[in-house]
Order: structure tokens, then C-alpha cells, then sequence
């Protein structure tokens, strides 16, 4: 396809979009994946959500 | 089960697994379907092939201003209603709405060299779009700066609220004030002055980009009450090893 003489344009704004948006999948995945490790961890270390209280019963 | 029962982290969490893989699909097909037609569509009988970037700029400029509207909403659910995921909302959509301002920007001034010979001028609508962007930088600056999020989520909430008096700026800058920026095109009282084989098109990146901010905001919202669930669990730690010591804040995602 001939995008003609302003084809560096075209290019690098679609360029530059298709990056933002990786940026941001890797944002909210990498984010994700810290989120999760952290919550392991506390689990591991015997920190949960539920209360001791809750779990007695 | 009510609308507002989801006001619930958990079960929002829950409803968030069940949604995201569909609209992340319909997302992707979306996303096809536009690119196939932006790249199908005619060239304009002025601008030439420059028109294809319409179809990333306009989604974008749209969508960072649907993005602070979303934030927006949220600070009143923050600050009237004190919604459990209305601050977790508003913060969540601060990242996604400056990605998609500096999209706008960026894309703009890429289609501005050759049509109008510049990269940049400081007419109404660049200026209040870029006085949006500095409103998002700000909002994730202000969120970073207090350790406690009721306290940062109130405070940005205001912050927000002021900053709103933008977006009606932002929209009739271009009729309000003599710019170098076109007038509106599609959104208009009298319909849209596009051709329909390049409105479709357009129309249909909208959606994308949309479902794209949807699906990015979900998954940021969820590792928001994540990230707050792990703050109030070290805090409970920290309060049974050393009592006394831990400032008991409550969180709304806990």
C-alpha cells in the first residue's frame, strides 16, 4: 500500500500508538503480576485475610 | 443481586474475572475490524493518506477526555457517596487517561506538520488538551505523594472536580476561539460532515479504543484493590508485632 509522501507520519503515529498501548498492557500486567507475589508472600508468612477470630470459627 | 451489591471489592473482583476475557476478545476483534477498514477506506481529496491517522488521533482525543469524564464521576462517588471503588476508579483511569492524552498529542502533531506546516501551535484546543495532560501527570503526583489513599483520594478527588472545568474548554475551544484546529466533525448538532466511508471507520476505532480503556481500567482497578489489600495486611502485621506502633487506617478495598 502507497501512503505517499507523508508515509513518516502514518508510520510513526501508528507506531507510536501501537507502543503506548504495549506500554500499558505491561503496566497493568507486570503490576499484576508484583500485586500477586506480594499477597503470596503474606500468605506464606500466615497473613491472610480472614481474621483469627473468623477462622475459629 | 443489585447493581450497587458490586460496590463489594470481592465481588467485584469476581464479576471482573468473569468479563474481562470476553471484552478483551471483543476488544482484539474490534481492533481488526478497524484497522481493516481505516486502512480500506478512501484517502481525502485534500489531506491524502494523512486522513489515516484520524482514525488513532480522533479515538484518542475522545478517549482522554471520556477518561478524566470516568475520573471525574468517580471523585463525586468519592466525595458524596465515599463508594468504596470510586477512588480505587479514579485512580486506576489516571495512567490510562494520560496515555491516551499523550496519543492525542503526540498523533496531532504528527498530522499537523504537513497540513498545516507545524508540529505545534499554541492555539485553544492543543493548549487545553495539553492543560489536560498536566491534570493527569498532576492527579498521579498527588496519589504518590500521600502514603495514606483516603487521605490522597479525597485531596485528588477536589483536584479532579476543578479540573473538569476543562473538559467543556476542551470541546468548544475550537468555537469559542479562532483555532487552527478544525471544528467538530462528527459530533454536531446538524450530524457529522464526514463522508460515511471514513466515518465507519472512524466509528469503529472509537469502539475499539473504548472497549480497549475498559478493559485496561478493569484490570487496573483490580490490581489497585490487590495493592490495597496488601497495604492493609502488612499494616495488621505490623500492629500485632509492634502494637501500638501501626496507624490503623482503614481501607475500602480491605
Amino acid at each position: 500500500m502507497d501512503l505517499g509522501p507523508h508515509s513518516g507520519f502514518i508510520v510513526a503515529s501508528y507506531a507510536l500508538c501501537v507502543l503506548t498501548v504495549l506500554g500499558l498492557i505491561a503496566w497493568v500486567r507486570i503490576d499484576k503480576i508484583v500485586q500477586d507475589r506480594a499477597m503470596k508472600e503474606l500468605a506464606d508468612q500466615g497473613i491472610g485475610r480472614n481474621r483469627p477470630d473468623k477462622r475459629k470459627r | 443481586m443489585a447493581f450497587w451489591d458490586y460496590a463489594n471489592p470481592t465481588r467485584f473482583l469476581r464479576l471482573v474475572a468473569i468479563v474481562l476475557p470476553w471484552l478483551a476478545g471483543l476488544c482484539v476483534i474490534a481492533f481488526a475490524a478497524g484497522l481493516y477498514m481505516s486502512f480500506q477506506a478512501p484517502e481525502d481529496y485534500q489531506q491524502g493518506q494523512t486522513i489515516r491517522i484520524m482514525y488513532i488521533h480522533v479515538p484518542a482525543a475522545w478517549l482522554c477526555m471520556m477518561c478524566y469524564t470516568v475520573m471525574s464521576l468517580s471523585s463525586i462517588g468519592t466525595l458524596v457517596w465515599k463508594h468504596p471503588l470510586a477512588d480505587v476508579s479514579a485512580k486506576s483511569a489516571a495512567p490510562i487517561g494520560a496515555a491516551f492524552t499523550f496519543m492525542a498529542l503526540l498523533t496531532g502533531s504528527f498530522w499537523g506538520k504537513p497540513m498545516w506546516g507545524t508540529y505545534w501551535v499554541w492555539d485553544a484546543r492543543l493548549t487545553s488538551v495539553l492543560v489536560l495532560m498536566i491534570m493527569y501527570l498532576g492527579l498521579m503526583t498527588l496519589w504518590r505523594t500521600m502514603d495514606d489513599p483516603i487521605k490522597a483520594g479525597k485531596a485528588a478527588a477536589v483536584l479532579t472536580l476543578v479540573g473538569a472545568l476543562n473538559l467543556p474548554i476542551i470541546k468548544f475551544s475550537v468555537d469559542w476561539w479562532s483555532t487552527l484546529h478544525q471544528p467538530a466533525s462528527v459530533i454536531r448538532l446538524d450530524g457529522p460532515t464526514i463522508h460515511p466511508t471514513q466515518l465507519w471507520p472512524l466509528l469503529v476505532m472509537a469502539v475499539a479504543f473504548t472497549l480497549l480503556f475498559l478493559v485496561l481500567h478493569l484490570m487496573a482497578m483490580r490490581n489497585e484493590i490487590l495493592r490495597r489489600r496488601v497495604r492493609a495486611l502488612r499494616m495488621r502485621a505490623a500492629s500485632v508485632s509492634h502494637p501500638g506502633t501501626a496507624a490503623a487506617t482503614a481501607q475500602p478495598a480491605e
